[in-house]
Protein backbone atom coordinates (compact mmCIF):
# COMPACT_ATOMS: atom_id res chain seq x y z
CA UNK A 1 0.00 0.00 0.00
CA UNK A 2 1.35 3.43 -0.83
CA UNK A 3 0.70 5.68 1.50
CA UNK A 4 2.12 3.21 4.63
CA UNK A 5 4.82 2.89 2.58
CA UNK A 6 5.95 6.22 2.61
CA UNK A 7 5.16 6.90 6.22
CA UNK A 8 7.11 4.03 6.85
CA UNK A 9 10.49 5.67 5.07
CA UNK A 10 9.67 8.74 6.34
CA UNK A 11 10.11 7.34 9.77
CA UNK A 12 12.95 5.87 8.78
CA UNK A 13 14.55 9.00 7.85
CA UNK A 14 13.59 10.79 10.79
CA UNK A 15 14.65 7.66 13.15
CA UNK A 16 18.38 8.13 10.93
CA UNK A 17 18.45 12.02 11.11
CA UNK A 18 17.13 12.09 14.84
CA UNK A 19 20.05 9.66 15.81
CA UNK A 20 22.88 10.68 13.86
CA UNK A 21 22.35 14.02 15.10
CA UNK A 22 21.91 13.81 19.14
CA UNK A 23 23.02 10.66 20.05
CA UNK A 24 24.86 11.22 23.11
CA UNK A 25 27.49 8.25 22.69
CA UNK A 26 28.53 9.08 19.38
CA UNK A 27 32.01 9.97 19.28
CA UNK A 28 32.69 13.60 17.26
CA UNK A 29 33.02 12.44 13.55
CA UNK A 30 33.60 15.76 12.13
CA UNK A 31 37.35 16.94 10.62
CA UNK A 32 38.95 19.79 9.66
CA UNK A 33 41.17 20.34 6.86
CA UNK A 34 45.27 21.03 8.21
CA UNK A 35 46.38 24.47 7.24
CA UNK A 36 49.30 22.19 5.53
CA UNK A 37 46.93 20.17 3.32
CA UNK A 38 44.43 22.66 2.96
CA UNK A 39 45.30 23.72 -0.78
CA UNK A 40 45.87 27.39 0.10
CA UNK A 41 48.59 27.99 2.82
CA UNK A 42 52.35 28.39 1.17
CA UNK A 43 54.23 25.27 2.40
CA UNK A 44 57.37 27.13 2.73
CA UNK A 45 55.73 29.84 5.19
CA UNK A 46 57.79 29.63 8.13
CA UNK A 47 54.81 31.41 10.39
CA UNK A 48 52.69 28.46 9.48
CA UNK A 49 53.70 26.56 12.26
CA UNK A 50 52.64 29.17 14.72
CA UNK A 51 49.00 29.40 13.51
CA UNK A 52 45.54 27.74 14.88
CA UNK A 53 44.51 24.45 12.95
CA UNK A 54 41.02 24.69 12.86
CA UNK A 55 40.32 21.88 14.18
CA UNK A 56 41.83 23.05 17.73
CA UNK A 57 39.10 25.40 18.02
CA UNK A 58 35.95 24.38 16.41
CA UNK A 59 36.10 20.75 18.01
CA UNK A 60 35.03 22.32 20.88
CA UNK A 61 32.21 24.26 19.83
CA UNK A 62 28.87 23.04 19.42
CA UNK A 63 28.29 20.45 15.81
CA UNK A 64 26.69 21.06 12.80
CA UNK A 65 26.79 19.02 9.58
CA UNK A 66 27.98 21.95 7.08
CA UNK A 67 30.24 25.15 6.49
CA UNK A 68 32.79 25.53 9.59
CA UNK A 69 30.83 22.32 11.08
CA UNK A 70 29.79 25.03 14.04
CA UNK A 71 26.34 26.21 14.66
CA UNK A 72 27.47 29.44 15.65
CA UNK A 73 23.76 30.16 16.63
CA UNK A 74 23.90 28.04 20.15
CA UNK A 75 27.97 28.58 20.48
CA UNK A 76 26.96 32.31 20.74
CA UNK A 77 23.64 31.77 22.49
CA UNK A 78 24.95 29.29 24.60
CA UNK A 79 28.02 30.96 25.86
CA UNK A 80 30.52 28.79 24.38
CA UNK A 81 32.16 31.83 22.71
CA UNK A 82 31.66 35.61 23.72
CA UNK A 83 32.63 37.59 20.40
CA UNK A 84 32.77 41.36 20.87
CA UNK A 85 29.86 43.33 19.66
CA UNK A 86 32.08 46.08 19.17
CA UNK A 87 35.26 48.00 19.16
CA UNK A 88 34.37 52.27 19.83
CA UNK A 89 32.55 52.66 22.84
CA UNK A 90 30.16 55.25 20.66
CA UNK A 91 28.85 52.24 18.45
CA UNK A 92 25.29 51.72 19.24
CA UNK A 93 24.29 47.55 19.30
CA UNK A 94 21.12 46.97 17.71
CA UNK A 95 19.22 43.86 18.34
CA UNK A 96 16.22 42.78 16.78
CA UNK A 97 13.71 40.27 18.00
CA UNK A 98 11.01 39.44 14.83
CA UNK A 99 10.33 36.81 12.51
CA UNK A 100 9.55 37.02 9.14
CA UNK A 101 7.92 34.31 7.37
CA UNK A 102 8.36 33.84 3.28
CA UNK A 103 5.83 32.25 1.28
CA UNK A 104 7.23 31.96 -1.90
CA UNK A 105 8.73 29.28 -1.93
CA UNK A 106 6.68 27.28 -4.50
CA UNK A 107 5.63 23.79 -3.27
CA UNK A 108 8.57 23.97 -0.31
CA UNK A 109 8.08 24.46 3.16
CA UNK A 110 7.49 28.54 3.55
CA UNK A 111 11.22 29.81 4.99
CA UNK A 112 11.04 31.55 8.25
CA UNK A 113 13.75 34.53 8.73
CA UNK A 114 14.88 35.35 12.31
CA UNK A 115 15.85 38.83 12.98
CA UNK A 116 17.20 38.13 16.27
CA UNK A 117 19.76 35.02 15.21
CA UNK A 118 20.92 37.67 12.38
CA UNK A 119 21.12 40.88 14.86
CA UNK A 120 23.22 38.58 17.56
CA UNK A 121 26.19 38.74 14.65
CA UNK A 122 25.27 41.69 12.64
CA UNK A 123 24.10 45.59 12.16
CA UNK A 124 20.94 46.67 10.58
CA UNK A 125 23.07 48.47 7.99
CA UNK A 126 24.64 45.21 6.80
CA UNK A 127 20.85 43.99 5.11
CA UNK A 128 19.01 47.36 5.11
CA UNK A 129 18.36 49.10 2.84
CA UNK A 130 20.51 47.68 -0.26
CA UNK A 131 20.21 43.90 0.55
CA UNK A 132 16.65 43.87 1.61
CA UNK A 133 14.09 46.89 2.54
CA UNK A 134 12.67 47.32 5.48
CA UNK A 135 8.82 45.95 4.36
CA UNK A 136 8.20 42.45 4.79
CA UNK A 137 7.40 40.77 1.35
CA UNK A 138 8.76 44.07 -0.81
CA UNK A 139 12.29 42.36 -1.46
CA UNK A 140 12.20 40.35 -5.01
CA UNK A 141 13.92 37.22 -4.12
CA UNK A 142 13.97 33.70 -5.66
CA UNK A 143 16.08 30.94 -4.54
CA UNK A 144 17.71 30.99 -8.57
CA UNK A 145 19.44 34.76 -7.21
CA UNK A 146 19.81 33.40 -3.71
CA UNK A 147 21.90 30.74 -5.07
CA UNK A 148 24.29 33.28 -7.20
CA UNK A 149 25.28 34.77 -3.58
CA UNK A 150 22.74 37.62 -3.81
CA UNK A 151 20.14 38.35 -1.51
CA UNK A 152 20.23 35.51 1.81
CA UNK A 153 23.11 33.97 -0.40
CA UNK A 154 25.61 37.01 -0.16
CA UNK A 155 26.46 35.49 3.68
CA UNK A 156 24.98 31.64 3.06
CA UNK A 157 27.25 30.48 1.26
CA UNK A 158 30.20 31.96 1.81
CA UNK A 159 30.35 33.18 5.75
CA UNK A 160 27.18 31.25 7.33
CA UNK A 161 25.97 28.19 6.76
CA UNK A 162 25.66 27.43 3.39
CA UNK A 163 22.84 26.65 1.04
CA UNK A 164 22.80 22.69 1.07
CA UNK A 165 21.05 23.14 4.29
CA UNK A 166 17.38 23.69 2.78
CA UNK A 167 15.37 22.86 5.61
CA UNK A 168 17.21 25.45 7.86
CA UNK A 169 15.67 28.18 5.98
CA UNK A 170 12.47 26.32 4.31
CA UNK A 171 11.50 25.14 7.91
CA UNK A 172 7.56 25.86 8.47
CA UNK A 173 5.52 23.30 6.70
CA UNK A 174 2.82 24.70 4.61
CA UNK A 175 0.04 22.95 6.44
CA UNK A 176 1.55 23.75 9.99
CA UNK A 177 0.10 26.11 12.73
CA UNK A 178 2.74 28.63 12.18
CA UNK A 179 2.36 28.52 8.14
CA UNK A 180 -1.24 30.68 9.09
CA UNK A 181 0.36 33.69 11.03
CA UNK A 182 2.03 36.50 8.62
CA UNK A 183 4.37 37.66 10.56
CA UNK A 184 5.17 36.92 14.08
CA UNK A 185 6.94 37.48 16.89
CA UNK B 1 -12.84 8.51 2.48
CA UNK B 2 -11.91 9.96 -1.25
CA UNK B 3 -10.85 13.14 0.70
CA UNK B 4 -8.58 11.50 2.34
CA UNK B 5 -6.46 9.85 0.03
CA UNK B 6 -6.62 12.71 -2.26
CA UNK B 7 -4.57 14.82 0.51
CA UNK B 8 -2.42 11.85 0.71
CA UNK B 9 -1.67 11.91 -2.82
CA UNK B 10 -0.80 15.88 -2.35
CA UNK B 11 1.67 15.40 0.63
CA UNK B 12 3.24 12.61 -1.13
CA UNK B 13 4.20 14.66 -4.27
CA UNK B 14 5.11 17.53 -2.17
CA UNK B 15 7.85 15.08 -0.42
CA UNK B 16 9.03 13.92 -3.17
CA UNK B 17 9.91 17.00 -4.98
CA UNK B 18 11.38 18.27 -1.44
CA UNK B 19 13.23 14.69 -0.94
CA UNK B 20 14.69 14.91 -4.88
CA UNK B 21 16.06 18.19 -4.56
CA UNK B 22 17.75 17.46 -1.23
CA UNK B 23 19.04 14.85 -2.65
CA UNK B 24 20.22 16.30 -5.45
CA UNK B 25 22.16 19.31 -2.98
CA UNK B 26 23.99 16.61 -0.71
CA UNK B 27 24.67 14.46 -3.59
CA UNK B 28 26.06 17.48 -5.74
CA UNK B 29 27.88 18.25 -2.04
CA UNK B 30 29.45 15.10 -1.64
CA UNK B 31 30.55 14.77 -5.42
CA UNK B 32 32.93 17.79 -5.31
CA UNK B 33 34.14 17.30 -1.40
CA UNK B 34 35.22 13.98 -1.88
CA UNK B 35 39.35 13.66 -1.75
CA UNK B 36 39.41 17.87 -2.23
CA UNK B 37 41.68 19.67 0.07
CA UNK B 38 39.88 21.88 1.00
CA UNK B 39 40.31 25.29 3.09
CA UNK B 40 38.07 26.08 5.60
CA UNK B 41 34.73 27.37 4.90
CA UNK B 42 34.93 31.49 4.59
CA UNK B 43 39.10 31.45 4.76
CA UNK B 44 39.41 34.56 2.11
CA UNK B 45 42.27 34.70 -0.18
CA UNK B 46 42.91 38.55 -0.77
CA UNK B 47 45.38 39.33 -3.85
CA UNK B 48 44.61 42.52 -5.47
CA UNK B 49 48.10 43.27 -5.30
CA UNK B 50 50.37 40.95 -3.08
CA UNK B 51 51.20 38.93 -6.61
CA UNK B 52 51.98 41.70 -8.22
CA UNK B 53 54.94 43.26 -5.69
CA UNK B 54 56.27 39.80 -4.98
CA UNK B 55 54.22 39.15 -1.60
CA UNK B 56 52.50 36.12 -1.02
CA UNK B 57 49.08 36.81 -1.02
CA UNK B 58 46.89 37.29 2.32
CA UNK B 59 44.60 34.45 4.00
CA UNK B 60 41.70 35.93 5.82
CA UNK B 61 40.41 32.87 8.31
CA UNK B 62 36.53 33.83 9.31
CA UNK B 63 36.13 31.14 11.91
CA UNK B 64 39.24 32.23 14.06
CA UNK B 65 38.52 35.99 13.82
CA UNK B 66 34.30 35.28 14.41
CA UNK B 67 35.29 33.52 17.56
CA UNK B 68 36.25 36.82 19.30
CA UNK B 69 34.13 39.51 16.92
CA UNK B 70 30.92 39.72 15.81
CA UNK B 71 30.46 40.27 12.48
CA UNK B 72 29.13 44.10 12.88
CA UNK B 73 32.71 44.86 14.39
CA UNK B 74 33.94 44.67 10.74
CA UNK B 75 31.24 44.71 8.49
CA UNK B 76 29.79 47.68 10.30
CA UNK B 77 32.28 49.72 12.49
CA UNK B 78 35.26 48.98 10.20
CA UNK B 79 33.50 49.39 6.89
CA UNK B 80 34.68 46.14 5.50
CA UNK B 81 32.59 45.72 1.91
CA UNK B 82 30.93 42.09 2.09
CA UNK B 83 32.61 41.16 -1.08
CA UNK B 84 36.09 39.26 -1.36
CA UNK B 85 38.67 41.55 -3.12
CA UNK B 86 35.98 44.57 -2.49
CA UNK B 87 38.37 46.46 -0.52
CA UNK B 88 41.25 48.32 -2.01
CA UNK B 89 43.57 47.66 1.21
CA UNK B 90 47.49 48.55 1.38
CA UNK B 91 49.79 48.56 3.96
CA UNK B 92 49.86 52.68 4.29
CA UNK B 93 46.40 52.10 5.08
CA UNK B 94 46.84 48.95 7.83
CA UNK B 95 49.65 50.81 9.41
CA UNK B 96 47.32 54.15 9.63
CA UNK B 97 44.99 52.02 11.61
CA UNK B 98 42.78 51.48 8.64
CA UNK B 99 41.15 48.06 7.93
CA UNK B 100 42.98 44.79 9.75
CA UNK B 101 44.96 47.99 10.90
CA UNK B 102 42.14 48.85 13.28
CA UNK B 103 43.18 45.94 15.61
CA UNK B 104 46.71 44.57 13.78
CA UNK B 105 48.20 47.17 15.80
CA UNK B 106 49.59 45.71 18.96
CA UNK B 107 47.07 46.43 21.15
CA UNK B 108 43.86 44.28 20.44
CA UNK B 109 45.93 41.89 18.18
CA UNK B 110 49.90 41.51 16.85
CA UNK B 111 50.98 44.54 14.91
CA UNK B 112 51.65 44.72 11.43
CA UNK B 113 55.49 43.67 11.34
CA UNK B 114 54.31 39.58 11.63
CA UNK B 115 54.31 39.95 7.57
CA UNK B 116 53.83 35.96 7.03
CA UNK B 117 50.62 35.30 9.44
CA UNK B 118 48.86 37.74 7.14
CA UNK B 119 50.67 37.12 3.70
CA UNK B 120 50.32 33.32 4.42
CA UNK B 121 48.45 31.69 0.79
CA UNK B 122 50.51 30.09 -2.37
CA UNK B 123 51.78 32.64 -4.64
CA UNK B 124 48.97 32.81 -7.53
CA UNK B 125 46.25 31.97 -5.29
CA UNK B 126 43.45 34.23 -6.66
CA UNK B 127 41.33 36.56 -4.63
CA UNK B 128 37.84 34.60 -3.52
CA UNK B 129 36.16 33.48 -0.63
CA UNK B 130 36.79 29.16 -0.26
CA UNK B 131 34.17 26.86 -0.07
CA UNK B 132 31.76 28.72 -1.03
CA UNK B 133 28.12 27.56 -2.48
CA UNK B 134 29.02 30.04 -5.79
CA UNK B 135 32.53 28.29 -6.04
CA UNK B 136 31.68 24.69 -6.04
CA UNK B 137 28.61 25.54 -8.78
CA UNK B 138 30.90 27.26 -11.05
CA UNK B 139 34.11 25.93 -10.38
CA UNK B 140 34.27 22.46 -9.13
CA UNK B 141 36.96 21.46 -11.97
CA UNK B 142 39.08 24.54 -10.05
CA UNK B 143 38.59 22.26 -7.35
CA UNK B 144 39.68 18.87 -8.61
CA UNK B 145 42.56 20.66 -9.92
CA UNK B 146 44.10 21.35 -6.54
CA UNK B 147 43.10 17.99 -5.43
CA UNK B 148 45.22 16.36 -8.49
CA UNK B 149 48.86 17.92 -7.08
C1 LIG C 1 20.59 39.45 7.85
C2 LIG C 1 19.88 40.54 7.28
C3 LIG C 1 19.08 41.48 8.15
C4 LIG C 1 19.52 42.21 9.24
C5 LIG C 1 20.89 42.22 9.88
C6 LIG C 1 18.40 43.02 9.66
N1 LIG C 1 17.31 42.77 8.85
FE1 LIG C 1 15.49 43.70 8.94
N2 LIG C 1 14.81 42.52 7.43
C7 LIG C 1 15.55 41.57 6.76
C8 LIG C 1 14.71 40.90 5.78
C9 LIG C 1 15.14 39.77 4.86
C10 LIG C 1 13.43 41.48 5.89
C11 LIG C 1 12.19 41.14 5.04
C12 LIG C 1 12.25 41.89 3.73
C13 LIG C 1 11.17 41.49 2.80
O1 LIG C 1 10.32 40.68 3.18
O2 LIG C 1 11.18 41.98 1.66
C14 LIG C 1 13.52 42.52 6.93
C15 LIG C 1 12.48 43.33 7.34
C16 LIG C 1 12.57 44.33 8.28
C17 LIG C 1 11.48 45.20 8.66
C18 LIG C 1 10.05 45.15 8.14
C19 LIG C 1 9.32 43.96 8.71
C20 LIG C 1 9.01 44.07 10.17
O3 LIG C 1 9.42 43.17 10.95
O4 LIG C 1 8.37 45.03 10.58
C21 LIG C 1 11.99 46.06 9.61
C22 LIG C 1 11.24 47.17 10.33
C23 LIG C 1 13.38 45.71 9.82
N3 LIG C 1 13.70 44.66 8.99
C24 LIG C 1 14.23 46.34 10.70
C25 LIG C 1 15.50 45.92 11.02
C26 LIG C 1 16.33 46.51 12.08
C27 LIG C 1 15.93 47.69 12.95
C28 LIG C 1 17.51 45.81 12.07
C29 LIG C 1 18.70 45.98 13.02
C30 LIG C 1 18.42 45.87 14.43
C31 LIG C 1 17.42 44.80 11.03
N4 LIG C 1 16.19 44.90 10.43
C32 LIG C 1 18.44 43.92 10.72
C33 LIG C 1 16.89 41.30 6.94
C34 LIG C 1 17.69 41.83 7.92
C1 LIG D 1 19.54 30.98 3.45
C2 LIG D 1 18.19 30.53 3.39
C3 LIG D 1 17.77 29.54 2.30
C4 LIG D 1 18.32 28.31 2.04
C5 LIG D 1 19.49 27.63 2.75
C6 LIG D 1 17.55 27.74 0.97
N1 LIG D 1 16.57 28.61 0.58
FE1 LIG D 1 15.17 28.33 -0.93
N2 LIG D 1 14.40 30.20 -0.60
C7 LIG D 1 14.85 31.07 0.37
C8 LIG D 1 14.10 32.33 0.26
C9 LIG D 1 14.29 33.55 1.13
C10 LIG D 1 13.18 32.15 -0.81
C11 LIG D 1 12.17 33.20 -1.32
C12 LIG D 1 11.01 33.30 -0.37
C13 LIG D 1 10.13 34.48 -0.64
O1 LIG D 1 10.54 35.41 -1.33
O2 LIG D 1 9.00 34.47 -0.11
C14 LIG D 1 13.39 30.79 -1.32
C15 LIG D 1 12.67 30.22 -2.36
C16 LIG D 1 12.83 28.92 -2.82
C17 LIG D 1 12.02 28.29 -3.85
C18 LIG D 1 10.85 28.93 -4.55
C19 LIG D 1 11.02 29.09 -6.01
C20 LIG D 1 12.17 29.97 -6.39
O3 LIG D 1 12.89 29.63 -7.34
O4 LIG D 1 12.44 30.98 -5.73
C21 LIG D 1 12.51 27.02 -4.01
C22 LIG D 1 12.02 25.93 -4.98
C23 LIG D 1 13.63 26.85 -3.09
N3 LIG D 1 13.80 28.02 -2.38
C24 LIG D 1 14.39 25.69 -2.98
C25 LIG D 1 15.47 25.53 -2.13
C26 LIG D 1 16.31 24.34 -2.06
C27 LIG D 1 16.10 23.08 -2.87
C28 LIG D 1 17.27 24.59 -1.12
C29 LIG D 1 18.46 23.69 -0.71
C30 LIG D 1 19.36 23.32 -1.79
C31 LIG D 1 17.04 25.91 -0.59
N4 LIG D 1 15.94 26.46 -1.22
C32 LIG D 1 17.80 26.49 0.40
C33 LIG D 1 15.85 30.85 1.31
C34 LIG D 1 16.66 29.73 1.37
C1 LIG E 1 24.64 39.63 6.08
C2 LIG E 1 24.74 38.19 6.24
C3 LIG E 1 23.46 37.35 6.23
C4 LIG E 1 22.40 37.46 5.37
C5 LIG E 1 22.22 38.41 4.20
C6 LIG E 1 21.46 36.42 5.76
N1 LIG E 1 21.95 35.72 6.83
FE1 LIG E 1 21.00 34.19 7.81
N2 LIG E 1 22.55 34.06 9.13
C7 LIG E 1 23.70 34.82 9.07
C8 LIG E 1 24.57 34.45 10.17
C9 LIG E 1 25.94 35.03 10.45
C10 LIG E 1 23.89 33.45 10.90
C11 LIG E 1 24.41 32.72 12.14
C12 LIG E 1 24.63 31.25 11.85
C13 LIG E 1 25.83 30.92 11.00
O1 LIG E 1 26.74 31.73 10.84
O2 LIG E 1 25.87 29.79 10.45
C14 LIG E 1 22.63 33.22 10.21
C15 LIG E 1 21.68 32.30 10.62
C16 LIG E 1 20.49 32.05 9.95
C17 LIG E 1 19.50 31.08 10.36
C18 LIG E 1 19.61 30.12 11.55
C19 LIG E 1 18.95 30.67 12.77
C20 LIG E 1 18.99 29.70 13.92
O3 LIG E 1 18.31 29.98 14.91
O4 LIG E 1 19.66 28.66 13.83
C21 LIG E 1 18.48 31.12 9.44
C22 LIG E 1 17.21 30.30 9.43
C23 LIG E 1 18.84 32.12 8.46
N3 LIG E 1 20.06 32.67 8.79
C24 LIG E 1 18.07 32.46 7.36
C25 LIG E 1 18.34 33.50 6.48
C26 LIG E 1 17.47 33.91 5.38
C27 LIG E 1 16.16 33.24 5.01
C28 LIG E 1 18.07 34.95 4.79
C29 LIG E 1 17.55 35.77 3.59
C30 LIG E 1 16.24 36.34 3.72
C31 LIG E 1 19.33 35.21 5.47
N4 LIG E 1 19.46 34.31 6.50
C32 LIG E 1 20.23 36.20 5.14
C33 LIG E 1 24.01 35.80 8.15
C34 LIG E 1 23.17 36.24 7.13
C1 LIG F 1 47.27 42.20 9.50
C2 LIG F 1 47.57 41.59 8.26
C3 LIG F 1 48.80 42.07 7.47
C4 LIG F 1 50.07 42.13 7.94
C5 LIG F 1 50.60 41.78 9.31
C6 LIG F 1 50.88 42.59 6.81
N1 LIG F 1 50.08 42.79 5.71
FE1 LIG F 1 50.71 43.45 3.87
N2 LIG F 1 48.77 43.42 3.24
C7 LIG F 1 47.69 42.99 3.96
C8 LIG F 1 46.52 43.04 3.12
C9 LIG F 1 45.11 42.61 3.53
C10 LIG F 1 46.94 43.55 1.88
C11 LIG F 1 46.12 43.71 0.59
C12 LIG F 1 46.43 42.46 -0.23
C13 LIG F 1 46.07 42.51 -1.69
O1 LIG F 1 45.08 43.11 -2.04
O2 LIG F 1 46.81 41.85 -2.46
C14 LIG F 1 48.37 43.77 1.99
C15 LIG F 1 49.15 44.28 0.94
C16 LIG F 1 50.53 44.38 0.99
C17 LIG F 1 51.34 44.90 -0.11
C18 LIG F 1 50.84 45.41 -1.44
C19 LIG F 1 50.10 46.70 -1.28
C20 LIG F 1 50.99 47.83 -0.81
O3 LIG F 1 50.71 48.38 0.26
O4 LIG F 1 51.99 48.13 -1.46
C21 LIG F 1 52.64 44.84 0.32
C22 LIG F 1 53.88 45.23 -0.47
C23 LIG F 1 52.64 44.30 1.67
N3 LIG F 1 51.35 44.06 2.05
C24 LIG F 1 53.76 44.11 2.43
C25 LIG F 1 53.73 43.74 3.77
C26 LIG F 1 54.92 43.61 4.60
C27 LIG F 1 56.35 43.80 4.11
C28 LIG F 1 54.48 43.25 5.84
C29 LIG F 1 55.33 43.05 7.11
C30 LIG F 1 56.15 44.18 7.49
C31 LIG F 1 53.05 43.13 5.79
N4 LIG F 1 52.63 43.43 4.52
C32 LIG F 1 52.26 42.78 6.86
C33 LIG F 1 47.68 42.55 5.27
C34 LIG F 1 48.81 42.48 6.08
C1 LIG G 1 37.73 40.58 11.85
C2 LIG G 1 36.94 41.13 10.81
C3 LIG G 1 35.77 40.34 10.23
C4 LIG G 1 34.75 39.73 10.91
C5 LIG G 1 34.54 39.61 12.41
C6 LIG G 1 33.87 39.18 9.91
N1 LIG G 1 34.35 39.47 8.66
FE1 LIG G 1 33.46 39.01 6.88
N2 LIG G 1 35.06 39.74 5.87
C7 LIG G 1 36.17 40.30 6.46
C8 LIG G 1 37.17 40.55 5.45
C9 LIG G 1 38.55 41.13 5.68
C10 LIG G 1 36.61 40.12 4.21
C11 LIG G 1 37.28 40.17 2.83
C12 LIG G 1 37.18 41.55 2.29
C13 LIG G 1 38.08 41.76 1.10
O1 LIG G 1 38.56 40.79 0.50
O2 LIG G 1 38.32 42.93 0.75
C14 LIG G 1 35.28 39.64 4.52
C15 LIG G 1 34.38 39.18 3.57
C16 LIG G 1 33.10 38.74 3.86
C17 LIG G 1 32.12 38.34 2.87
C18 LIG G 1 32.30 38.34 1.36
C19 LIG G 1 32.60 36.98 0.83
C20 LIG G 1 32.38 36.90 -0.64
O3 LIG G 1 31.50 36.15 -1.04
O4 LIG G 1 33.04 37.60 -1.41
C21 LIG G 1 30.99 37.96 3.56
C22 LIG G 1 29.68 37.46 2.97
C23 LIG G 1 31.29 38.11 4.97
N3 LIG G 1 32.57 38.59 5.12
C24 LIG G 1 30.39 37.82 5.96
C25 LIG G 1 30.71 37.85 7.32
C26 LIG G 1 29.82 37.37 8.36
C27 LIG G 1 28.42 36.79 8.13
C28 LIG G 1 30.47 37.53 9.52
C29 LIG G 1 30.01 37.16 10.92
C30 LIG G 1 29.68 35.78 11.12
C31 LIG G 1 31.76 38.14 9.23
N4 LIG G 1 31.86 38.30 7.88
C32 LIG G 1 32.71 38.49 10.18
C33 LIG G 1 36.33 40.60 7.80
C34 LIG G 1 35.51 40.16 8.82
C1 LIG H 1 38.34 43.41 14.83
C2 LIG H 1 39.74 43.18 15.01
C3 LIG H 1 40.51 42.50 13.89
C4 LIG H 1 40.56 42.85 12.57
C5 LIG H 1 39.85 43.98 11.87
C6 LIG H 1 41.46 41.90 11.94
N1 LIG H 1 41.93 41.01 12.87
FE1 LIG H 1 43.16 39.44 12.51
N2 LIG H 1 43.15 38.96 14.48
C7 LIG H 1 42.51 39.68 15.48
C8 LIG H 1 42.81 39.07 16.77
C9 LIG H 1 42.31 39.55 18.13
C10 LIG H 1 43.66 37.99 16.51
C11 LIG H 1 44.29 37.04 17.56
C12 LIG H 1 45.54 37.68 18.08
C13 LIG H 1 46.23 36.85 19.11
O1 LIG H 1 46.08 35.64 19.12
O2 LIG H 1 46.98 37.46 19.89
C14 LIG H 1 43.86 37.94 15.07
C15 LIG H 1 44.62 36.99 14.43
C16 LIG H 1 44.81 36.95 13.05
C17 LIG H 1 45.54 35.91 12.35
C18 LIG H 1 46.26 34.72 12.99
C19 LIG H 1 45.40 33.49 13.03
C20 LIG H 1 46.12 32.36 13.74
O3 LIG H 1 46.00 31.23 13.24
O4 LIG H 1 46.76 32.59 14.77
C21 LIG H 1 45.55 36.24 11.03
C22 LIG H 1 46.19 35.46 9.89
C23 LIG H 1 44.81 37.47 10.89
N3 LIG H 1 44.37 37.86 12.11
C24 LIG H 1 44.63 38.13 9.69
C25 LIG H 1 43.90 39.30 9.55
C26 LIG H 1 43.76 40.03 8.29
C27 LIG H 1 44.42 39.63 7.00
C28 LIG H 1 42.96 41.09 8.55
C29 LIG H 1 42.48 42.15 7.59
C30 LIG H 1 41.95 41.71 6.33
C31 LIG H 1 42.59 41.02 9.96
N4 LIG H 1 43.19 39.94 10.54
C32 LIG H 1 41.75 41.92 10.58
C33 LIG H 1 41.70 40.77 15.29
C34 LIG H 1 41.41 41.37 14.08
Amino acid sequence: MKPSRSVMFRMLVGLILGVSSWCPWAADSRQWTSLEKDGIHDQENPALQVMQPPADALRLLPPDSAGNQVNWVKALRDGYIKPRTNLYETTEVRVLDSNILMKRTAELPYVLFPHRAHTEWLDCSNCHEKLFRSKTGSTPMNMFAILQGEYCGQCHGAVAFPLTECTRCHSVPRNSAGASQPVSK
Amino acid sequence: MKKKMKLHRLVDRTDLKLLVWMTFALVSGAFVTVDVTRAEYGDVVINNYSDDVGMRPVIFPHWFHRVRFRCKVCHADLGFQLKAGGNDINMVKIIEGQYCGACHNGEIAWSVEHCNLCHSATPGTPTQVHESTLQKLVAPSDARKASGK
